[in-house]
């Protein structure tokens, strides 16, 4: 019986893998997709200091550089905020492979294409293998330890967790991936409205060579995001004009964070607990982390021979200290900032300094809003409410 | 009542399996429904970007 399979080589699943694998552990990683990576579900950004918990980044992974962030309010005015480590705009479908081969360089096995359907359990009532199918034959397969990082696209999170993301705490997105746009290329674009995008924001991530990333999320109605996209482009021809090369949707946790994510032999990581920045919807970082994290506490375990609820519960604890506390804090924010109308918005961009930009994109606390909108009157109110 | 899902509208982006409450879906090739789990309750509707999904409640 090997040690522990992993449901999702994403970054959270290759991370978990590799670390574990790099702990002497046999380790499985079985990818739904024919493909890693591909299709994508992502605008791709991610901060270079990101690097810190990713690895140093190969350049063929890497799309286009970014010094900074470009904010538009709804009024059309917009402040830039230069980060001092700058970003890169990713090209997915190779970093996730990229990210497969180290976790396979390390020892762990890599199979794409593989469905995983249901999970096996023990007489003791522990999770202890999958279900799944490759190349149309089922199979059974068995470990110690399950890790689930699949996404928040799956069922097994609720299989063995109950988990699902509340339709109130996702953003529904949709992504056209132009070529032909002219747009300042080493920025990322970032448009607030209450109007062209409710609870959410519309994007346009360069990706070099007049392509871009071009995409909106919005809290879940009647009205689609393709609908909003019809109108952000209808006021943007410097972005309609170009064609759209690729098209992606998707719906992004914005809150929900898992209190409890670990059973008996079993243990949820990335996306599938919510681990998603829910003030920018970036998720790749905490994916990563949320991985090596889960793998630490596993090696733990099986070096101790006990992968009880118990025992895994440390991984619990150890998230919510190091980043579901942080989180929750971001989500608090995002719950302020959505409830501001188009004026409020226009008046807090004309508010923010370029520094509380990378502030809040790190999860500044709410006293650091409530200090930005008391420098405008209009918004002193709305201030008040969070001090 | 009634679930249906266009196939040419749908993208096989999942946001109808994550936000499912009864686990009743599934994304293989397609998005599958488990009749048996699924309670018509339209969560899968509302989240679904591209509008491939009507639940029809009457």
């Amino acid at each position: 019986m090997i040690d522990v399979i992993i449901i999702g080589a994403g970054p959270a699943g290759t991370a978990c893998g590799k670390k574990l694998a790099e702990a002497g552990y046999s380790v499985k990683l079985y990818e739904k997709r024919a493909e890693i990576g591909s299709p994508k579900r992502c605008g791709e950004g991610l901060s270079e200091a990101s690097q810190q918990f990713v690895g140093k980044i190969p350049e063929r992974c890497i799309a286009q550089r970014m010094k900074g962030a470009r904010l538009y309010a709804p009024n059309g005015r917009y402040l830039d905020a230069i980060l001092t480590e700058g970003g890169f705009i990713l090209e997915r479908k190779v970093f996730d492979k990229w990210l497969a081969e180290e976790a396979a360089k390390a020892g762990a096995a890599v199979q794409a294409n593989t469905f995983v359907s249901g999970l096996l359990k023990d007489a003791q009532g522990n999770f202890a293998g999958v279900r799944g199918e490759f190349m149309g034959n089922e199979f059974e397969e068995k470990a110690r330890v399950v890790v689930c990082a699949t996404g928040a696209e799956s069922p097994i999170r609720y299989q063995a967790l109950g988990v699902f993301s509340k339709v109130t705490l996702v953003d529904s997105c949709i992504q056209y991936e132009m070529t032909n746009v002219d747009m300042v290329s080493d920025m990322i674009h970032i448009y607030l409205s209450s109007v062209l995008a409710p609870r959410g924001y519309v994007w346009v991530f360069p990706k070099g060579e007049k392509r871009a990333n071009v995409g909106l999320g919005i809290i879940p109605s009647d009205k689609k995001p393709g609908e909003y996209m019809k109108l952000f482009l209808a006021e943007h021809p410097e972005i309609a004009k170009g064609s759209i090369i690729e098209v992606n949707a998707g719906c992004v946790p914005v809150g929900g964070l898992v209190k409890d994510m670990v059973a008996g032999g079993f243990v949820l990581c990335g996306e599938a607990a919510n681990h998603v920045n829910p003030i920018h919807g970036g998720g790749i970082k905490e994916a990563v982390i949320s991985g090596q994290m889960a793998a630490g506490v596993i090696a733990e375990c099986l070096k101790k021979n006990d992968i009880s609820k118990r025992a895994l519960s440390k991984y619990n604890e150890v998230w919510w200290r190091e980043r579901g506390d942080h989180l929750k804090r971001v989500e608090k924010l995002r719950e302020t900032l959505e409830k501001l109308s188009d004026q409020d918005l226009n008046d807090l961009v004309d508010a923010l300094k370029p520094e509380d930009i990378i502030e809040f994109a790190r999860g500044a606390k709410l006293s650091v809003l409530a200090k930005v909108l008391m420098r405008k009157p209009r918004l002193i109110a709305v201030a008040k409410h969070l001090l | 009542m009634s679930w249906k899902i266009d196939f040419n509208r749908c993208l096989r982006c999942g946001g109808c399996v994550s936000v499912c409450p009864t686990a009743a879906l599934e994304l293989r090739d397609n998005v599958l429904r488990d009749e048996k789990l699924c309670t018509l309750c339209g969560v899968c509707d509302k989240a679904c970007p591209v509008e491939a999904i009507k639940v029809h409640k009457s």
